[in-house]
Formats: structure tokens, sequence, C-alpha cells
């Protein structure tokens, strides 16, 4: 170097010292900060998981072998499709019955108005294994029911006793419950869709079923969805209550196996945990799909699915090896 | 393009409109008060006024999306959302109220488009909804339209993923898709930044001169003068003046329009 000991030099020129970088500023990384406390948090957590894991596989109390035998039972396939059926069937209705419930209750009939709302406050204030005992001893209060004029005569009727199995008792129990709720979950979706949307399906004159179903109701579904699924979900799980009305569902089953067999009720008790929450875990992936479907116009890209997600992580990874590798 | 569909798209007949005697009021406020305004076919007019003044209101009340508490409208003579009864004005049903709105096209100030149909089905749908035509045909007219208000390579896009400017053009047409006699702008501009401006009202401004009858409510003065016919002052529910642009923008009567322009230009 020219220069004499001391003058100013550039700090590209410079030769590496302590306290002059090697490289110019702009072409370095940054060194990220170090975070003690997320490693040891971490740690802690890791060793919680560890020991659930461990007490999970290696307690003699949770008996895996009696799970292994009684998983795939056909007494407990049996069951299942009861809780498949009742909540199927309950989930349809339900909805169905919470569209006419929010669609009276933001009619401009003060009369439907009133009728809705009484019924999601009586339906939401009554315990459901309320309402599903109360079904189950129709039978006795009302010998035979009838479609007809009130206080006049009778167009049809029909022998409760015949019509009120122990399926239909369940299934009318949990759908009068789900439509109170869903009767909620709709109209909030609906009062969600902008009232300008309104206006416009009204200024071009659409016909009013086509403005409900084809413009509000879509864009209503978007904030249903996750909202309902909630709901279905709690479905899922209040549908252990129809044993009470004596129909073997999964959980009944369970129950009803373990006093046959009492050395066996904590085994049963975790296929009816895991055959529960594989049906939550398929209602989710489903949910994920449909409310990615009811996401198109709403968001300018829709949102990636896990596929997506794992590809473009993966392309990331490469592409960071690759810079460091260059660097 | 068919010629069948050439001839839909031109066949557009302009109407005349004619607001009668039209009061209308939320409460005890009075926002339209006594308005008589008659529209002849293929006239542009543009309706200014002071904010709150009743413009949009009587905009609203030409389609019957708000009803006057007295008065009515008529499209062609034909009263819109009531029919003379003896020497009494009935209500329409519903379903007849909707069939008259096709006839009047409105563009709202801030789109209203709907988000979850392409732009494509936006335009598209009305047609087929209202039973005027197939599917395949609105398709057709529909990619017509856009390709007039020049959004011909947009038409599979979602609203939300348009500029301001392309929603608002993909609004109007929308609104053409019926073939309306009468097209009511309310502030189609208001919502758009101003670079934005220009493209929708060069839109308004072809339509101006192929004879449609149009309805405009704007703050765009420089606009007004360059393509109405005809310019109604409105102020506190109640028509101030009207006349040519050179009359009430150039020379007006009033104070309270003298004061109006020279706050806004």
């Amino acid at each position: 170097m020219s220069e004499p000991p001391g003058a100013a030099v550039s700090l590209a020129e410079a030769p590496p010292t302590a306290d002059t970088p090697s490289k110019p500023f702009a072409a370095q990384r940054v060194l990220p900060l170090r975070r003690p406390g997320r490693w040891i948090a971490t740690a802690v957590v890791l060793v919680l998981v560890a020991q659930f894991v461990h007490g999970l596989t290696t307690n003699s109390f949770y008996q895996w072998d009696r799970f292994g035998y009684w998983f795939l039972r056909p007494t407990i396939l049996d069951g299942l499709l009861i809780t498949l059926e009742v909540a199927a069937y309950s989930a349809v209705l339900g909805l169905l019955g919470g569209i006419l419930l929010a669609l009276a209750r933001l009619s401009k009939s003060p009369v439907l108005r009133a009728v809705s709302w009484t019924y999601v406050w009586a339906l939401r204030s009554i315990p459901l294994i309320v309402v599903l005992l109360f079904l189950y001893n129709f039978s006795a209060l009302y010998k035979t029911l009838s479609v007809g004029v009130p206080f006049g005569p009778a167009f049809f009727s029909f022998d409760e006793s015949k019509l009120a199995t122990d399926m239909a008792v369940a299934v009318i129990g949990l759908s009068l419950n789900e439509a109170a709720y869903a009767a909620e979950v709709v109209r909030g979706g609906i009062l969600s869709v902008d009232q300008g949307q309104h206006e416009a399906a009204a200024a071009l004159g659409l016909p009013k079923s086509y403005q409900f179903t084809r413009i509000v109701f879509p864009q209503a579904l978007r904030s249903i969805t996750p909202n309902y699924v909630n709901q279905l979900i709690g479905l899922i799980k209040s549908t252990s209550l129809v044993f009470y009305v004596s129909l073997l569902d999964l959980f009944g089953t369970a129950q009803s196996m373990g006093s046959t067999y009492p050395g066996d009720i904590v085994p049963l008790l975790l296929v009816s945990t895991v055959w529960y929450l594989i049906l939550t875990s398929v209602v989710s992936v489903i949910q994920f799909y449909v409310e990615r479907y009811y996401a198109r116009g709403a968001t300018r890209s829709l949102p990636p699915t896990p596929l997506q997600k794992l590809r473009t992580g993966l392309r990331d990874l490469r592409e960071r090896a690759r810079r460091e590798a260059a660097v | 393009m068919t010629a069948k569909t050439l001839e839909r798209l031109t066949d557009i007949a302009p109407a005349a409109v004619e607001v009668h005697d039209v009061h209308k009021w939320y409460g005890t406020h009075r926002v339209l008060d006594g308005i008589d305004l008659t529209v002849r076919p293929g006239e542009v007019t543009v309706i200014l006024g002071p904010s709150g003044s009743g413009k949009s209101t009587l905009l609203r009340v030409i389609n019957h999306l708000e009803k006057p508490e007295i008065g009515y409208v008529s499209i062609n003579g034909e009263p819109v959302g009531v029919k003379r009864q003896g020497d009494r004005l009935k209500e329409l049903s519903e379903r007849a109220i909707l069939a008259q709105r096709g006839r009047i096209g409105f563009v709202f100030q801030n789109f209203n488009l709907f988000p979850h149909l392409t732009v494509l089905d936006n335009v598209a749908a009305a047609p087929v909804a209202t039973g005027r035509l197939s599917r395949p045909e609105a398709r057709e007219l529909a990619r017509e339209l856009l390709g007039r208000v020049g959004l011909a390579d947009r038409t599979g896009a979602y609203p939300r993923q348009l500029s301001g400017g392309q929603q608002q053009r993909v609004a109007i047409a929308r609104a053409l898709a019926l073939r309306p006699g009468v097209i009511l702008f309310d502030e189609p501009t208001s919502a758009l930044d101003p670079e934005l401006v220009g493209e929708v009202l060069a839109v308004i401004k072809d339509l101006a001169t192929s004879g449609t009858t149009l309805v405009i409510v704007t703050h765009e003065i420089g606009f007004a003068r360059e393509i109405a016919d005809r310019v109604v002052f409105i102020d506190g529910g109640k028509i101030v003046e009207q006349g040519p642009p050179s009359e009430i923008l150039d020379k007006p009567r009033h104070e309270r329009t003298r004061d109006f322009l020279s706050k806004v230009l």
C-alpha cells in the first residue's frame, strides 16, 4: 500500500482486523439474534411431551393390546355407524331448520320474527339431554299425532308409537337443538354480507329466490362455514347422549361392552376417543377445502393447500441452501 | 359475434323518465320535497347539489330502491313500482317491481360487483336469471360488452383482482347487459383514485354519444359541462334551477347555485 500508516483507508481495502470487517457490510448477512429463552422453553415442552408419550405407551393401565382387540370389532363399528347416521341426519336437518329460522328471523313479518326468536331462545335454554328424554317419553304424552286445523278436524293422524323409533327420537332431538344454534350461525352469515350486494341484486331485478341462493347465501357461507363446522363438531360429540334414549352409538356400545367386560373399560373408552378424534379430523379437512372454495373472489389469491405449502416449503429450503452455498 | 347478438346490443330504445311531484322523508327529515323532472329519450342529465341535498335519493327513487311517500316516477309513461287503479296509485308486487328494474340500469358509487362471481358471470348473471337469454347467449353478450368497456382480457378475473376503475367499468357492462332504456349513475367516480377517473368517464361518454338516456349524479363539473344536455341543481330536496350546462354552470341565476359552484370549481 502506498499510503502511510494511519491515513484514512476505505473500508473495502482495509485489512481484516477486529473492528473492520473483511467484506463490505452490504455484502454480508446479518447475524441472527440468539434467543436462549426460546430454546429453554422448547426443551421443557419436549421433555413433558416425551413423558406423556412414555406414560401412554408403557403404562399397563391403558391395555393397548385390548385397544387393538376392540378397535375394529364389528359391534364397535356398528356403533360408529349409528353415530355417523345420527350426526349426518341431524347436521343436514339442523342446518335446513337453521336456514328457515334465520330467514324467519330476518323477515319483515313480526310474527315470524317472534316465533323464530322464541324457538331459538327456548331450545338454547333447554339442555339437549332433557330434550331427548322429553321426546323419548313423548309417545306417553300424546298417543297420536295429527295434522289438521287446530281445535278442528284432523286430516292425517299417525300412531306415535310406530313413528317414534329410537333413531327418530335421537335425530329429531338433535336436529331441534342443532337448528336453534345453526339459526344464529346462518343469521350471522347473512348479516355479514354487505348491504350493497342486496341493493345491486335488487337493482338488476334478479328474482328474489335467485338473489338469496346465488348472490347472498354463497357469500354468507364464507362466514357460516367455520362457525357451522364448530357446531358440527359439537354435534358429533353430542351424539354420545343418544345412549340415554337406548340407541347404541359409538359411546353407547363402548359403555355397554364395558359393563359386560369390566376389565376393558379403559381400552374401550380409548377406542371411542380415537374414533371421535378421527371423525373430527375428517371434518376439519373437509372444512379446509370448503372454506377454500368459498374464498374464491373474497381474497386475491386462494390460501395454499397443504400439498402446495409442502412444495413451496421444499423449494424455499432448496433455494436457501443454494444461497448459503454461494455465500 | 353473431348478427343476432349485435342486433340485441344496438336495439336499445332510449327511454323517457318523468318524476312527478316526488316527496320522500325519513322520520321528520324531508329528503325530497316535491321534485318534478322530465328527461327526454336520449337526453343526458347531470344532477348536481351539495351533499345531503337529496340527489342520490332521487336517483334511488327513480328505480324504486326507495319508495316515495308521495308522487311517482314513470319510465316511458309507465309508473315504476306502482300502478294506476281508478284514481289511486297501488303498490306493485315485488316480482313486478323486479321486472321493471330490468329496464333501468343502475351504477353504484361503490360498484357493488358480486365478489364471488367472475367478471364474465357478473355481467352474464342478470340476463340469465331474468330469463331473457340462455347461458351461452348471455356469456357471448357479456364478452361483447366487456370488450366495449375495454376489459375483454379480464373476463376470468374476480372483481377484487381488478382496480377500482376496472371494477366500475365491469359494473357499467353489467348494467348494460339488460339493455336498459335509461342508466342511472350514482357518483360513479367518487370512490376512485384520481388517475382512474378518466377511464370510467370515457366509457360513460361513449354511452352518452350512443344515444342512451343517462341520469348522472356527479361532482365532476368539467365532465358535466362536456357531456350534459341538461344540468339540474338540487338543494334541500328541491330543484333550484335546471337548464343547459352553459346556463347553469356559467351563468347561474340563483345564489345557492353560485355558492355551490364556487366551492367545487
